[in-house]
């Protein structure tokens, strides 16, 4: 293809990338290096002071000498163990649920993934508020765990961490689901016969063989299950109560209304992705020792 | 295999459905300890679920398989003492070449290293131990069939199973893992069943060839046997070349039958069960066993007229056309001998058949 051609065919995707991912990541960079206006917005002045807001403590007056602030690394933290949380208990359901699917007639694979994406024709708001409404006290789920006798009292789950990780589990199942059932559904199951063959057990063959072969399926949907999570609010805002802040809501709170911190939302930003990028980098490292 | 000797395999009554979908119908056979056995057939002849249903990755509908007269329908595959070389190899592509061959070994319990050991002697026999580090997608085509060889032979199978083991070579090193398999087959001493749609692949490596179509047995015996006396149309049709040939049974006597081709020429064939004077039948004439001449050699001499002549290397086919459509073929060696009958197309010609070459088939 000559110069010009090639050139004109890309640029739908060059636009795509600039105008969508490096445009509001670069937005989100200067602003995180910028000044703070009182009533929201950013005053055009070089700035460290939302980095130093965020990592160090210097005192109600600001003239303390610095300490570590561990607000909001512990908010951090807590981010990331609630998203990990997650990420185990929709990996813990999305396995077994991609590998029913994939295992199925062909005709019939469709229509099941279909029904794995029907909820999410719903807006995730209505369906976190809906999870809220089956958690609480006099919700379904207590109804039947009484009627069942299998608790004396209702078990008081709403504004808990637990509330939090069933809501990002259930936000984020689906994306979950659907790489592990591709890399399944890719998986040559003569391999299985082969280890039945070689004396492997199912569950040995489970382990040995099929988990193996579909790990970068598993990779991909921890990664698409625990970057949002880390980064959600509305699981933690709606089905955490006060208590339970995550990163996210840190971050929405700062660009909202009169009372926000431009830049400091943006650092806050930052942080989280720089912190995503190390993690998939570090899984981008280890996948490539593996292979080589 | 001496009659009193237990089978490796033995196979009675076997027939596997799907639905109403007959994949297998009532197969008897029995393969004797260190017997490279083939089935051949067309492919959805059944030679592959029958392998498969030996393997244990199926269960059978009806009958009974048992190994070593141990019956072994209820064993799952991982408790049967078989393995098995797949078709397209199924190497477990993130463990090494190393570690697929041990895998067999330590599901069996044996210590890590023993079965290190024990698969590295197999790359051995195979000639694969400087590739033993490797990943199955770093080898080439010929390099994964001894992996995938070596692997299913770690665990001292008491009958290997190969399912088209060859099919995705090519043709000079398909020749060349005949023969390795072959060797190996005699050196190992266990029980091959292999299973091929070739049938050169099937004569030449084979102690006996079980032809399959249609989910039925449709002949056992050895090579020899099935090419020189197949017993019905389909076999003759499926083992190397042959003339099909309709004729009508005038006379049987003393184990003869008496047969005139279309056109009065008569040929004296051995009689087969089932088919009785005045019954019209098919005769099987290997082109080899075919030679031409110029002048007519008697009154079984059929006359006809080269329409061409087809060099293969190795050989000459003749093709003569003898009337009422029918063409017969006659191959003649590329040597000094073989060339000096040729004749050149259009010339007139006489086709005789060698004594004893002419095959009666029965009808099924």
């Amino acid at each position: 293809m000559r110069g010009w051609t090639r050139i004109w065919l890309l640029s739908p995707a060059w636009l795509t990338l600039a105008a969508l991912s490096l445009a509001p990541v670069t937005i989100m960079l200067v602003y995180s290096f910028l000044t703070k206006e009182f009533r929201g917005g950013v005053a055009w002045e070089f700035s460290l002071a939302a980095y130093d807001q965020f990592f160090l403590d210097r005192g109600l007056f600001g003239d303390d000498p610095p300490e570590i602030e561990w607000t909001y690394i512990l908010i951090f933290w807590r981010s990331a163990w609630q998203a990990g949380a997650a990420t185990l208990l929709s990996l813990a359901v999305g396995l077994p649920t991609a590998y029913f699917i994939a295992t199925r007639p062909r005709r019939e694979r469709a229509a099941w993934v279909f029904l794995i994406t029907i909820p999410y024709w719903v807006n995730l708001l209505i369906r976190t508020v809906s999870m809220k409404f089956l958690l609480r006290d006099q919700g379904p789920l207590n109804d039947f765990l009484l009627g069942m006798g299998a608790v004396s009292e209702p078990l008081s789950i709403v504004n808990t961490n637990l509330a939090v990780q069933l809501g990002l589990f259930y936000s984020y199942l689906p994306f979950m689901v659907l790489p592990i059932y591709a890399a399944v559904e890719r998986y040559d199951f003569s391999l299985s016969e082969a280890a039945a063959d070689l004396y492997a057990t199912r569950w040995v063959t489970l382990r040995r063989i099929v988990l193996p072969a579909v790990r970068p399926g598993i990779v991909a949907g921890c990664i698409l299950v625990f970057v949002p999570s880390l980064g959600s609010f509305l699981a933690p805002d709606l089905l955490g109560g006060a208590k339970n802040f995550m990163i996210g809501s840190l971050i929405e709170e700062q660009f909202k209304g009169n009372a926000g911190n431009w830049p400091f939302g943006a650092a806050a930003s930052m942080i989280l992705l720089t912190a995503v990028l190390l993690i998939l980098l570090a899984l981008a490292r280890q996948r490539g020792r593996e292979e080589s | 295999m001496s009659e009193e000797a237990i089978p490796a395999v033995d196979i009675r009554g076997v027939a596997k459905r799907y639905g109403d979908v007959a994949a297998l119908e009532r197969v008897s056979l029995s393969i004797g300890d260190n017997e490279f056995f083939t089935l051949l057939g067309p492919s959805g002849c059944g030679k592959t679920t029958l392998l498969r249903l030996i393997a244990g990755f199926e269960d059978v509908t009806e009958g009974a398989i048992s190994l070593f007269g141990e019956d072994i329908r209820d064993l799952p595959p991982h408790r049967r003492p078989v393995n098995t070389v797949f078709q397209d190899y199924a190497l477990f592509p993130h463990m090494s070449v190393i570690e697929n061959a041990a895998f067999g070994l330590e599901m069996l319990g044996r210590s890590r290293k023993e079965a290190r050991d024990r698969a590295g002697e197999m790359l051995e026999m195979v000639r694969l131990s400087e590739l033993a580090e490797r990943r199955p997608s770093q080898l080439s085509g010929g390099q994964r069939q001894r992996v995938a060889l070596a692997r299913a032979l770690a665990p001292s199978p008491r009958v290997l199973l190969l399912d088209e083991p060859l099919s995705a070579l090519d043709l000079k090193l398909r020749k060349a893992m005949q023969i390795e398999l072959k060797h190996l087959q005699r050196e190992t001493g266990i029980a091959f069943v292999f299973v091929t749609h070739d049938q050169e692949e099937a004569l030449t490596m084979s102690d006996r060839i079980a032809v399959m179509s249609d989910g039925a047995l449709q002949q056992l015996g050895d090579a020899r046997e099935i090419y020189e006396r197949p017993r019905n149309r389909f076999v003759a049709d499926f083992i190397g070349d042959t003339n099909l040939l309709q004729v009508s049974v005038e006379e049987v006597s003393g184990g003869r039958a008496l047969c005139r081709l279309e056109g009065g020429v008569p040929l004296d064939c051995e009689a087969v069960e089932g088919i009785s004077p005045g019954a019209s039948a098919w005769v099987s004439l290997r082109p080899e066993r075919i030679c031409l001449s110029a002048d007519a050699a008697g009154p079984q001499s059929l006359r006809g007229t080269v329409r061409e002549n087809i060099f293969t290397g190795t050989d000459v086919v003749t093709s003569v056309d003898v009337g009422g459509g029918r063409d017969v073929a006659a191959r003649a060696s590329n040597s000094a001998r073989g060339s000096a009958r040729l004749f050149a197309p259009g010339e007139e010609v006489f086709v005789n058949a060698e004594e004893g070459a002419a095959r009666l088939l029965s009808e099924s």
